[in-house]
């Protein structure tokens, strides 16, 4: 049901039929998802999950209105139709909304992987029990989750629109961990499952995790750091929420705002967006049907550009790039699938670079603290280690930082050639890098 | 919804299950947002499906759709047991279930106005007038204004003969603005009644007209604008009194998140990670605060947001003690996790959908109220500083290292309010904090904050929690960290 083009395409087109709003937008998602989730060396959590979730937006002059349902028959697509007519008919003017968007043409992204669409519990299971035994053979704990999902993606509009794509994702990442308060991590995400290493994602982990044991404490205060490529994607996400939406912008919160042309970061530091990139979890099209186009938010160095969808780009006359997330939504369009672009170092070479300082696999619960100066705070976890004359050393104790992101991508003296697709709430592909200074400011408790 | 459930439960058990419990569930959420004086955005959604969770051989399985059908309650049961065999190639020991008898019976929210039933127009009308209240200030440069009700219609039924119907709503508001100042790179954001999200309840229309928004309004401007030119809150170590919305969210972080069984035991380890508050603390004289701390955790607080009738499994809501006079004495259990530790579950599972797992969540995690009043602990204050609202939190992967961040602050010098802060944070290690807690305020202060997006779990589940908490004081807080220049 719905797993096809023609079958998506008779549902949208019947909804846009039963709308009697002056504009209609119909965005339909359909999921079969599947997530393994492991903890003690054992399978405790196995679910399947079957939605198909379709979202009405209804326009009438300059009123919009929203409404959504998982109900396909008939009768609730004709009452889905209904209600967003009368949810925009009810409510007051937007002065600054211009129209939906029209048709443009799209370039197909390879997006899809069959081996993924057809994993089974079963496989899930196997390659979960890869990390598992490892784990157990040298006497530590695992724990994480497997996940492979299908979705099918479509979105028409009374102006023209029709887009459908078929896309999928898998997804595993674990913590392995040792007594005396080591651990160590891994995570890998592609299209296609079957690219997934699971021996050499056990390995990293419990290496990690048999080297990090008995931590020290350190002197709190300011080190150069190798942030390793987890990090580094994570701090991203928290960037981009900060300030590259151009909604950010035009509302005058986003550290962007006065910079534009300037020098921001340092020149080794190019980040973009692109839906097309196979790097990535290739995506064609955003929640408007709109292509995606590629966005360097900074361009060597330079603050260049945020990211568009419909209402933002006619708000400020500029080209809408591709952005939109589901209507409505008050954070506006963002970058779903950036990137930074890799340097050419190994990471023993980043880590050669650094005379006294940290090294970082990953951070725990980062959250803002204060957007516009771009203040994070978190802490470290699985594998924290002194770096001492070009060498990882003793393992530390997990630390807490309070730090300015773009302070730290102001002096990054290398950037790793490897990189990792990350994801939290938004997917970021980055290296590792090496950072001149980073603020730490607590140390866990005992 | 039960005939799918009924037939669900034969098919697993016929395909192989020892235990099957099904919940068909049906959520509806409309949520209206005003934002610099325009409507953002005015939703309506609706989502129907159900689950079928078995045991077979030991280990779980769970499967969902959204397919409201007999046929494919059949094929969704299958599928739960197949991926149920899956899970015992990696099996650990076999699930035992804490004892329940059969329940039957239905639970509503009490409320007085439905929220759904309020024109449309009308709530629309006074969040714009909140708006408008906010803006009239000026200097103010981004206002918001949300609502969001839902409601939740869901059947519950087990292969142990249990029949459960609840119809849960959760109705909140919340209004913001924020001053910017390009200049020095600063936007200040003050927020009524709570911050991120919105302070709601298991209540109808009537609590969001009790919030007088409008009434507010000016306040919450004027506040954010003053904020802007306040001086940056001085780093040391400090005395310091929370609000209670704060005190709830510290309550939230670093008791409410700790005492779940499943991330005791590990089952979260691989996402967000342990609980300092291991098993061998448990009811052994463990001291988690100081003597003025008592923490209960109750589903049955009337409008409170993590208030129901019964839980995803099926298990009475009920009150447990979990911290008492500084003494931690429990835990919240489900009925897989409660057995690990010699205890039967208190009801403390819940799925934020049809298509989630039920897992362990917090129900209404609240620090009970002291004697002190306010003023009078502002009075008996020599050295201090006021903190209000939450605006960053962060805490470590045991629940010990937590860092806050507030939106407003004010000295207390001598007994009396002084200079208004801005950016102010403080941060601890948690048995420490709660040790250092020397004064809770009273009953009259003391108010149930509800935190209507606790994320957990994978995939990943928000929950709607409560948490009672009255303005309560700490010595000898670090306040005041990282660079702001």
């Amino acid at each position: 049901m719905y797993s096809d083009e023609a079958s998506v395409r008779a549902l949208l087109e019947k909804v846009l039929h039963y709308s009697q709003a002056e504009q209609t937008e119909v965005v339909f998602n359909g999921t079969e998802g599947s997530l393994t989730r492991f903890a003690t060396n054992h399978i405790h959590q196995n679910v399947a999950e079957s939605n198909h979730e379709l979202r009405v937006r209804a326009v009438v002059g300059k009123r919009v209105g929203v409404a959504s349902t998982n109900r396909l028959d008939d009768e609730s697509l004709r009452k889905v139709a209904e209600q967003a007519l009368e949810i925009a008919r009810i409510q007051p003017e937007n002065p600054e909304f211009h129209s939906l968007p029209v048709a443009r043409p799209i370039t197909a992204a390879h997006g899809f992987s069959e081996r993924t669409a057809q994993f089974t519990p079963e496989e899930r299971a196997r390659r979960v029990n890869t990390i598992v035994q490892l784990a157990r053979a040298r006497g530590l704990e695992s724990a994480g989750a497997f996940s492979t999902t299908l979705h099918h993606e479509a979105v028409a509009n009374s102006l023209g629109i029709f887009a459908y794509e078929p896309r999928t994702d898998a997804e595993c990442h674990a913590v392995v961990m040792a007594d005396d308060a080591g651990s160590g991590y891994t995570q890998r995400m592609f299209t296609n499952a079957d690219l997934l290493d699971f021996e050499a994602m056990a390995q990293e982990a419990v290496t990690k995790a048999e080297r990090s044991r008995n931590p020290i404490d350190i002197e709190l205060g300011e080190y150069p750091v190798v942030l390793d490529a987890y990090a580094v994607a994570d701090m991203l996400q928290h960037l981009i929420y900060m300030g590259l939406s151009a909604t950010a912008v035009q509302e005058e919160r986003s550290f962007m705002n006065g910079q534009f042309g300037k020098q921001l970061v340092d020149p080794k530091i190019t980040f973009y967006d692109d839906g097309h990139e196979l790097a990535g979890l290739p995506k064609a099209f955003d929640y408007e049907g709109v292509p995606k186009q590629r966005v360097n938010m900074f361009e060597r160095g330079v603050a260049n550009a945020v990211v568009y969808d419909s209402f933002t780009a006619a708000r400020e006359g500029k080209p809408n790039t591709g952005h939109a997330l589901p209507a409505p939504n008050s954070e506006g369009p963002l970058p779903t699938h950036s990137f930074l672009e890799a340097g050419n170092a190994t990471l023993e070479e980043l880590i050669r670079g650094v005379d006294h300082g940290i090294y970082v696999t990953r951070f725990h619960y980062t959250n803002s603290v204060h957007p516009v100066k771009t203040l994070l705070t978190g802490m470290t976890r699985d594998g924290t280690f002194l770096i001492e004359h070009g060498e990882l050393t003793r393992p530390v104790k997990n630390l807490r930082f309070t730090q300015s992101i773009l302070d730290v991508l102001r002096d990054v003296p290398a950037i790793g050639r490897d990189r990792v697709q990350y994801i939290d709430y938004l997917t970021v592909v980055a290296p590792a890098i090496q950072a001149a200074r980073f603020n730490f400011t607590g140390i866990t408790g005992a | 919804m039960r005939d799918i459930a009924i037939r669900a439960i034969n098919a697993a058990q016929q395909f192989g299950a020892s235990y099957v419990d099904v919940r068909v569930m049906e959520r509806t959420t409309e949520g209206i947002e005003v934002r610099n004086g325009r409507v953002e955005g005015v939703s309506s959604s609706a989502s129907i499906g159900f689950n079928v969770r078995v045991l077979v051989n030991g280990a779980w399985g769970f499967a969902s759709s959204d397919r409201m059908e007999l046929a494919e309650a059949e094929r969704i049961a299958q599928l739960a047991v197949q991926i149920a065999r899956a899970s015992a190639l990696v099996a650990g020991d076999p699930v035992r279930l804490s004892p329940l008898s059969p329940q039957k019976g239905t639970y509503r929210t009490p409320m007085q106005l439905d929220p759904f039933l309020v024109p449309l127009q009308q709530k629309v009308q006074l969040l714009l007038d909140a708006d408008a209240a906010m803006r009239s200030v000026k200097g103010v440069t981004l206002s918001s204004a949300m609502m969001e009700y839902s409601r939740e219609h869901k059947y519950f039924a087990s292969s142990e003969g249990s029949e459960i119907e609840q119809e849960l709503y959760d109705t909140g508001a919340a209004i913001s603005a924020s001053a910017v100042d390009a200049q020095s790179n600063e936007i200040q954001t003050r927020s009524y009644p709570n911050s991120f999200g919105r302070q709601a309840g298991t209540v109808g229309y009537e609590f969001i007209e009790a919030m007088e928004l409008v009434e507010h309004g000016a306040r919450v401007g004027e506040e954010a604008v003053q904020l802007l030119t306040a001086p940056q809150c001085p780093s040391g170590i400090k005395t310091i009194i929370l609000d209670g919305p704060q005190v709830g969210l510290q309550v939230h972080e670093s008791c409410g998140h700790p005492i779940e069984l499943d991330r005791v035991l590990g089952y979260e380890a691989g996402f967000v990670g342990k609980s300092f508050l291991t098993t061998d603390k448990f009811n052994n004289n463990y001291r988690y605060g100081s003597e003025y701390i008592n923490i209960t955790a109750d589903a049955t607080i009337p409008g409170a947001l993590g208030t129901f009738g019964w839980d995803d499994e099926g298990v009475p809501a009920q009150r447990t003690p979990i911290v008492t006079r500084g003494i931690f004495n429990g835990y919240l259990t489900s009925r897989d996790t409660a057995p690990l530790i010699g205890l039967a579950s208190n009801g403390s599972v819940r799925a934020d959908g049809w298509n989630r797992l039920p897992m362990i969540r917090m129900t209404n995690v609240s620090l009970e109220p002291g004697s002190w009043k306010l003023t009078d602990l502002i009075a008996d204050t020599d050295d201090g500083i006021y903190m209000s609202i939450n605006k960053s939190w962060s805490i470590d992967d045991r629940r010990l290292n937590f860092q806050f961040g507030v939106e407003m602050a004010y000295e207390i010098k001598n007994g009396k309010p002084g200079r208004l802060y801005k950016n102010a944070t403080y941060t601890g290690i948690t048995p420490q904090f709660w040790g250092s807690c020397d004064a809770v305020c009273g009953p009259d202060e003391w108010a149930v904050w509800g935190t209507p997006n606790c994320g957990k779990g994978e995939p990943m589940q928000v929950m709607r929690t409560g948490h009672g908490a009255a303005p309560a004081r700490f010595r000898n807080v670090q306040v005041g960290v990282g660079r702001w220049s």
